[in-house]
């Protein structure tokens, strides 16, 4: 396994865009934690004297101010944080449902295997935004609903990923070794089929988060993510197209943030998946 | 006369599905003594892998398996899966052709050697990471404390199979069946795993079941030797009995084809002609009457039944004398 590790970090390290996309998301997961610290105005002060602003360096509004005299600044990285948030809890529900659903379906096979990807089927035939549109009329919004329904959609394709690789292990002789020396169901999923498609796993997470933020941003965008006073890059972006010709970096500010983390991230899970895709570990 | 550590009796295995039926086993019965070992012999395809399989309850989903198999008294097959999962891996223990998938690939050797003795005995992590490591030095591994943290690719196929032996031995089972254990092998190592083999046998005194198509695996260790052809059992004897004087011909012409060293060199190896049936055709006759050089009218007509003693059987209208 360490040698497996050592292996696919030395690959990674060759990929020679994978590396500096890491490094770009790193520092704009700090710049988005310590970023408020730099700069003493916050998400809700309403400054009249500087109502849409351009961006400067002379009235400490860095990236200018909204329409309300609200700095952008303080704005955006709390968007960007309520965004990065909510990718990576979506996320980490989409992979322990996702892993969990696909590893029994392909473990247990025959008639379950079928009725369990039945139900993914006709979850995943349902349009993705009237699913959520529906949750949010029937519980209301709150951004911690926005987590959860979000990641109940995104694990569709996690499952479907980890039973398709559950199949071919369920097939391994060390399964049936496993089961002759007499392990339970249970514990030969959760300790001899699960660690083992954990790198597809790792890859579709890291491709996962992208996905979940854009999505978020877009339900955002439409208004049925963060509601004022509370931001998110979706809502932010959602306001500075009002305001496109009179106040472009009301748009360009969140939007090339939007755009680079993404970017990165997209770029960093590419550079994962061929440093983790081997043959036969 | 003592209860049988295994018995099977008449175990038929089919495949089936809507345009065929595949018989891969046709009413096999046998008996294991406890202490015994037996030797299993038969072509790709004969049945012998499916039979002990079966008494794992490791078949395909959708095997239909009708008949008993019993282990120390207790029906195998049907049991619920947490009353096989106590007896699979501790009493009645299985070791596998291919040493080198055996092993969870994630694991390493001392985990998944304690695994085993966590999960049946009960017994602490640290005390299981403990007789892991001994039951690895009595298999002969060497340096066994390192292997412990090991993985398996780091190991041999020899080693693997050594750990494969020393995980199925650790909870002391009354039997062991041992698939091909050296089939994937190369000689040296072959006989050596064989030596361990023999000497935890006489240490522990379990049962040994050993399948293979090659008879000088069996003929060093086997008590009594089974010999299989097409799903059914052909053959029952004491090993040095049927290694000197095989009674059914098919035993005959499969032990001419083992080369042998101090005889007449030959320009070529013996085969046996032709080719097993399809496991498919239903059977009216003998299933080697067509590669059988004694076969008569009656072979081809009708089915020889397995009779004789315990001792010695044998599925023949006209055995060898």
């Amino acid at each position: 396994m360490s040698v497996f590790l050592d292996d696919a970090t030395r690959r990674l390290r060759a990929s020679p865009a994978a590396v500096p996309a890491l490094l770009a998301i790193l520092a704009i997961v700090i710049i988005t934690l310590f970023g408020p610290w730099l700069n003493a105005n916050n998400t809700e002060t309403l400054d009249w004297l500087h109502v849409a602003a351009h961006p400067t360096l002379q009235n400490a509004h860095w990236f200018g101010t909204d329409r309300l005299g609200r700095d952008l600044y303080a704005r955006t990285l709390a968007g960007a944080r309520v965004s990065i948030a909510i990718g990576l809890v979506a996320s980490a529900i989409s992979i322990l449902v996702g892993v969990s659903y696909g590893a029994v379906a392909g473990y247990i096979g025959g008639r379950t295997d079928h009725l369990m990807m039945r139900i993914i089927e006709i979850l995943s035939g349902l349009p993705l935004i009237f699913f959520v549109i529906f949750l949010t009329v029937i519980f209301g919004r709150s951004e911690y609903l926005l987590f959860v329904s979000i990641g109940a959609v995104g694990w569709l394709t996690m499952a479907r990923i980890v039973r398709g690789q559950t199949l071919s292990i369920r097939q391994q002789d060390f399964i049936a070794a496993a089961v002759a020396g007499g392990a339970g169901t249970g514990r030969i999923i959760a300790k001899h089929v699960v660690p083992n498609v954990i790198g597809p796993v790792i890859v579709y997470a890291t491709l996962t988060v992208p996905q979940i933020i854009l999505f978020e941003s877009f339900l955002s965008f439409l208004g049925l993510g963060i509601q004022e006073p509370g931001a998110s890059l979706g809502s932010l972006i959602a306001e500075g197209v009002g305001e496109m010709e009179a106040a472009p970096w009301m748009l360009l500010v969140p939007g090339s943030f939007l755009a680079i983390l993404l970017l990165c991230l997209n770029i960093f899970g590419d550079g994962l998946r061929d440093a983790l895709d081997v043959k036969d570990a | 006369m003592v209860v049988p550590i295994l018995n099977v009796d008449e175990l038929s295995i089919r495949y089936a599905d809507r345009s065929r039926a595949l018989e891969a086993v046709a009413g096999a019965s046998l008996r294991i003594a406890p202490q015994e070992c037996v030797g299993v012999v038969g072509e790709s395809g004969s049945g012998k892998s499916q039979l002990f399989l079966a008494a794992m309850g490791l078949l395909a989903g959708h095997a239909r398996v009708t008949g008993s198999i019993r282990f120390a008294g207790d029906e195998l097959l049907g049991a619920k899966a947490a009353a096989l999962n106590r007896v699979r891996g501790s009493k009645l223990s299985m070791i596998f052709q291919d040493p080198m998938t055996s092993l969870t690939p994630h694991l390493r050797i001392g985990t998944q050697l304690a695994e085993v003795l966590v999960c049946h005995l009960g017994v602490s992590w640290t005390e299981a990471r403990s007789a892991a490591g001994r039951m690895l030095e009595r298999v002969q591994l060497t340096d066994p404390k390192r292997r412990l943290n090991q993985y398996p690719h780091e190991l041999s196929g020899g080693m693997r199979q050594r750990v494969m032996l020393a995980m199925s031995l650790l909870c002391r089972p009354d039997l062991l069946i041992a698939d091909e254990p050296t089939t994937a092998l190369d000689v040296t190592v072959q006989a050596q795993i064989l030596e361990v083999l023999r000497a935890v046998r006489s240490e522990t005194g379990m049962a040994l079941v050993l399948i293979s198509h090659d008879f000088a695996v069996i003929a060093g260790l086997a008590d009594r030797i089974l010999v299989m052809y097409a799903g059914r059992i052909v053959e029952n004897a004491a090993a040095d009995e049927l290694l000197r004087r095989p009674r059914h011909p098919y035993s005959a012409e499969l032990l001419k084809c083992v080369p042998s060293l101090s005889g007449p060199r030959l320009a070529r190896l013996p085969t046996l002609a032709g080719q097993p049936p399809q496991p498919g055709e239903a059977l009216q006759a003998c299933p080697f009457a067509p590669r059988c050089p004694r076969a008569a009218d009656r072979c081809r007509l009708e089915r020889p039944a397995l009779a004789g003693s315990s001792m010695s059987q044998v599925a023949c209208h006209f055995p060898l004398s």
